[in-house]
């Protein structure tokens, strides 16, 4: 496995008094994509939130290049392209409005030359000047997907971005995902379909995949995985062989 | 400063989409302000005497009006989340929306304010005192009423919970900028008074967008 950039150990986040995961460690290298599965409530959400420094985390640490994040949390920011279950858009803004003012709010420098192809990337030029209230599920979760291309960010954090997206506008996001990951992004997205894309999956709600780390070996909660699957474990994980601590999360 | 400007914009660019929210509050502000008049009857020396008292009250209340959406509507769509995680202090985006509520309530309130007077008889020179103790009072308005709608984030009845929060903590505002324009009235020291309103609008400055950035970060986990 190339240097991890990402590397995340022994991780335990709470929700209402409540452990949702503990002891989670995994490293993300460059142009890799690493798939979040688990049951409803198994913390992908809060993995996801955990890592944009959104929820405290109760222990471990999460490292980027080496240095821990939460040290330069504005820098850290900054690398971080965010798609949460709410896109982020503002109803009364136009599709162009509402990308635009989302990239000026990151600090960055004005974005309408790089607006176009990332409108053309998910088939919105015709939506362009639409208010947001106005597009279906699908289109707004397309333009949430334009707004984390224009950011340009080495990090994606996506919460189930194939939701809501047909056919078409799901392999757009495939062609755009494979191009981030070709141009050494790194994207970690919480899933329950098939990304189509090839990845790394770690499977929350279950302790048997996430060992305490003893040795530098960080990425023992990994297996590889190919894209295609029985359609039942898209990600051919075979159920946990040690105790029952997944029900215990679910 | 860049993300500051652009938050401003943003803001502001969706009251204009959107102006029936500031009417409703600067018509709030009118009705309520004309009721007194009415109710209370032509006596002049009565109503001028209780004019700065009515207007700043019926100001601060029209300020609440339109507080509980400032960071709920950003809650409710994720661009709550945009701006935890936007890669420069929340502490300035906090002062930012704060700033662009002090635009759209603070700011026309305090240029309605001398119009309203003449209904209760002022003279011009307590009329622009009026105006003057608004523009330098109202931003602590806003910066109070931002932390009380930051901490009722999220909140059931956030609107009765949010006037319940922030108006014990304006009085000190309203006294002073009541009683700024009651000494101009009656020969005291109007200018001590609005040392100590510009006074409490800066501490509000200094304190209050540290205070939201902490609630908003409560509210975002």
């Amino acid at each position: 496995m190339a240097t991890a950039l990402l590397e995340v150990t022994d991780l335990a986040c709470r929700r209402g008094g409540r452990k949702v995961f503990e002891h989670l460690s995994f490293g993300l290298a460059a142009g890799e994509l690493l798939a979040l599965v688990g049951r409803n409530g198994s913390g992908k959400t809060t993995l996801l939130r955990a890592l944009a420094l959104l929820v405290r985390p109760d222990q471990g640490s999460i490292r980027w290049q080496g240095a821990y994040v939460g040290a330069e949390p504005e820098a850290w920011r900054g690398r971080l392209a965010w798609l949460g279950h709410l896109e982020g858009l503002k109803g009364d803004l136009s599709v162009a409005e509402n990308l635009l003012a989302a990239e000026r709010l990151r600090g960055a420098p004005p974005a309408e030359d790089r607006l176009d192809s990332a409108l053309v990337a998910f088939d919105l030029p015709a939506l362009s000047s639409r208010a947001v209230r106005t597009l279906s599920a699908g289109q707004r979760r397309r333009t949430a997907l334009a707004r984390v291309v224009l950011a340009q960010a080495p990090l994606w954090l996506l919460d189930e971005p194939l939701n809501a997206l047909d056919a078409p506008a799901q392999a757009a996001f495939r062609a755009v995902l494979e191009r981030h990951l070709a141009a050494g992004g790194l994207a970690i997205a919480a899933t329950h379909a098939d990304l189509g894309v090839p990845c790394r999956t770690l499977e929350l709600g279950s302790t048997a995949y996430s060992p305490p780390p003893s040795s530098g070996e960080v990425a023992e909660g990994l297996r590889g995985s190919a894209a295609s699957h029985d359609p039942l474990r898209p990600f051919g994980a075979p159920p946990p062989q040690e105790g029952g601590g997944g029900e215990r999360k679910t | 400063m860049s993300g500051f400007s652009a938050l401003v914009a943003r803001d502001l660019r969706l009251v204009w989409r959107r102006p029936g929210d500031v009417a409703v509050v600067l018509a709030f502000f009118v009705v309520a302000t004309t009721l007194f008049p009415l109710g209370i009857g032509p006596e002049a020396n009565v109503l001028a005497r209780i004019a700065a008292g009515v207007l700043w009250c019926a100001a601060l209340f029209a300020a609440l009006l339109s507080l509980d959406r400032l960071f709920a509507a950003d809650l409710e769509d994720g661009t709550l989340d945009l701006l935890l995680l936007a890669p420069w202090p929340l502490e300035l985006a906090a002062l930012a929306k704060c700033c662009a509520h002090w635009i759209v309530t603070g700011l026309p309130l305090a240029a309605l304010a001398p119009v309203l007077g003449v209904a209760f008889g002022l003279e011009p020179d307590v009329l622009l005192a009026l105006s003057a103790t608004l523009l330098v009072g109202t931003p602590a308005l806003s910066l109070i009423g931002g932390l009380a709608a930051a901490l009722t984030l999220g909140a059931r009845k956030s609107g009765a919970l949010l006037a319940l929060l922030a108006l014990p903590l304006c009085v000190p505002t309203l006294i002073f900028g009541a009683g700024a324009v009651e000494a101009l009235a009656t020969g005291g020291d109007f200018g001590a008074h609005l040392a100590v309103l510009a006074a409490l609008a800066l501490v509000a400055l200094a304190t209050t967008p540290w205070a939201i950035a902490a609630a908003l970060r409560q509210a975002g986990e």
